[in-house]
């Protein structure tokens, strides 16, 4: 019996006994359930009710999740693997139970296609180590996008220097949609890896993914795609996309911090050096000759945040309780009404107006600077993001120092979409 | 949390709109980048030194309404001072924003720029309402080229 089968049977157990999701599959989407399984909702700032718009940055927990944290260090912690005794064999079973959910949630074949991580920057500085030590070399390009986040930029650069290869920047029209001729024919010979972001956090943006991943595959390219903001808000099918490599992070889906998913084809991960040297992640050590250990373990060095990918699964059953396409439909009807109503406030540009975009709303407001519009709001009890999101490559294309941000959640109302408009008016009185 | 008013004064809300000395100096012998990694603010310092005294200063940059304003106020103020007025001027105006008085005097001083006095009620515009005056500093310890709140 291979130790992954072990584990799923132990895992059976533990389950049963684990906080359940409040919400039903299938139930209808009831926005007021919904925001009652949010404690932290429940609160006034600066006096008013607070209306958290910066999902973006980090979503709130639901109480599942609290409850999931709670239940693992009350009654099942313990160090993980080669533990004889019973708290071991729990914290275990939750442990790979959860990535048995994570590889449902992103659809992979395989949990050895599904690597525990911290956050999406420690994944795709996990690839640009990896796969860069065993793929890339001087002369070579890596090819990305103008609107990636910083965190899929400075690692990049970073293999570049030790390698002496190229970073390659696809362009970004005055929509702040990716212009595909010049993706295109950035795609060359030397290409090693393309990595772009799937949900632009700073525009909003979709980007087409599906049909990326083919040119590049045409020419044998494989693709990293940044899920960070798309985990929230998109389904996601990894063999569907046939993506080769996609990143994202818990906290941005309702679930922990510290915490965060890799997927990555066997057939890439297998060839692939470790990123960590430490426990776990070896089968056997000698100070001759190391050998490292089965997929997933070879890179998870070290033990992991037991609780956060506990903590992560019990996010994934909530989110899949309520569903995905659900949450997007309703943050489309955020998205398009906030649209509609911001674009009436005088002297307000919206920047990214790409035909396909969701859950994210940026803005500038002519003489004001973001950062004020962010001090405002907040006196209305109304948070918000005021800044470069991490993007500046994207907004100097744009020509502006930073945006004002609001992004939506699962849990927020067409009213909080309202207080935002109202509290743009304030800012325009303060500065009248 | 303070009040917006308190935050936003009328006399800020002109210098943001209006800033004075807003311009590059031609001769001048001390040039500071201020930047803020945090929201992307960013101030050009020119002084131009004569005696010891600050004969010229302006600043160019783009920032928000408390730290452009910020900026041109302390251009106004700091004309004709000497480089030991303006350091006591910095200690005072960090004391009066940090709401931690440090300065050797009352504040009294500080004149016009005690409108920033709200600012200590918003601990996170702190760095909005220095980063001129970070720039001041580096400019007349002749130190740094360039200054960051971070
Ligand atoms: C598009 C995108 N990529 C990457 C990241 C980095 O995520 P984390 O900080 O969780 O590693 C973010 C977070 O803001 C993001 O929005």
């Amino acid at each position: 019996m291979s130790g992954s089968e072990r584990i799923l049977k132990a895992g059976a157990q533990a389950d049963a006994s684990y906080p359940r999701s409040a919400p039903r599959p299938g139930a209808a989407f009831d926005i007021e359930a919904i925001r009652r399984d949010f404690p932290i909702l429940q609160q006034s700032v600066n006096g008013h009710p607070l209306v958290y718009l910066d999902n973006a940055a980090t979503t709130q927990k639901p109480k599942a999740v609290v409850d999931a944290l709670e239940h693992y260090y009350t009654r099942d912690n313990a160090n993980i693997h080669r533990g004889v005794h019973e708290l071991s064999q729990r914290a275990t079973a939750a442990y790979e139970q959860a990535r048995e959910k994570a590889r449902s949630f992103v659809n992979a074949r395989s949990t050895a296609e599904v690597l525990f991580v911290r956050s999406t920057t420690e994944a795709i500085n996990l690839i640009a180590h990896s796969f860069g030590a065993a793929r890339v070399s001087a002369g070579d390009e890596i090819l990305l996008t103008r609107m990636e986040h910083h965190s899929n930029i400075v690692p990049w650069q970073m293999l570049c220097e030790r390698q002496g290869a190229r970073l390659q920047v696809a362009p970004v029209n005055d929509r702040g949609e990716l212009i595909l001729e010049d993706f295109e024919r950035l795609l060359s010979p030397k290409t090693r890896l393309v990595s772009l972001v799937h949900l632009s956090n700073a525009l909003g943006t979709v980007n087409p993914v599906k049909e990326i991943i083919s040119l590049a595959h045409r020419r044998g390219v494989p693709v990293l795609l940044d899920g960070a903001q798309a985990a929230a808000r998109i389904p996601i099918d990894v063999q569907d996309l046939d993506c080769d490599f996609y990143a994202l992070s818990g906290h941005k889906l309702y679930g922990p911090t510290g915490i965060g998913i890799l997927y990555g084809k066997s057939e890439l991960l297998e060839t692939m050096p470790p990123f960590l040297g430490g426990g776990d992640m070896i089968s056997s050590v000698t100070f001759e000759k190391t050998l490292y250990n089965k997929l997933p373990n070879k890179f998870e060095a070290g033990t992991p945040h037991v609780a956060g990918a506990v903590g992560l699964g019990a996010a994934i059953d909530y989110v899949r309780g309520i569903g995905i396409e659900a949450i997007a439909a309703h943050e489309d009807e955020l998205l398009r009404h906030a649209t509609e109503a911001v674009s009436r406030v005088s002297g307000l540009r919206i920047i990214g107006t790409a035909r396909e975009k969701a859950g994210i709303l940026s803005f500038v407001m002519d003489g004001i600077h973001p950062h004020d519009i962010g001090t405002i709001l907040d006196q209305q009890g109304i948070a918000i993001r005021a800044g470069h999101h991490c993007t500046q490559p994207l907004m100097e294309q744009f020509g502006v120092p930073a945006t004002a941000r609001a992004s939506f959640g699962m849990y927020n109302t067409l009213a909080e979409v309202d207080a935002l408009v109202d509290g743009l008016g304030k800012v325009r009185e303060v500065f009248a | 949390m303070g009040d917006l008013r308190d935050l936003y004064q009328e006399v800020i809300l002109d210098h943001s709109r209006k800033p004075r000395n807003f311009r590059p100096l031609e001769r001048a012998d001390r040039r500071v980048e201020g930047f803020n990694p945090l929201c992307g603010d960013r101030v050009t310092l020119f002084v131009r030194l004569e005696n010891g005294e600050v004969r010229d200063i302006s600043f160019q940059g783009s920032g928000c309404a408390i730290s452009t304003a910020s900026a041109s106020m302390m251009t106004e103020k700091l004309k004709g001072k000497t480089t030991q007025e303006a350091m006591r001027l910095f200690d005072e105006f960090h004391g009066l924003v940090t709401g931690k008085p440090g300065g050797v005097g009352n504040g009294e001083e500080l004149g016009k720029l005690a409108v920033f006095s709200g600012v200590c009620e918003f601990p996170i515009r702190v760095k909005c309402a220095t980063l001129a005056w970070h720039a001041l500093k580096a400019a007349l310890t002749g130190g740094a080229q360039s200054v960051s709140t971070e």
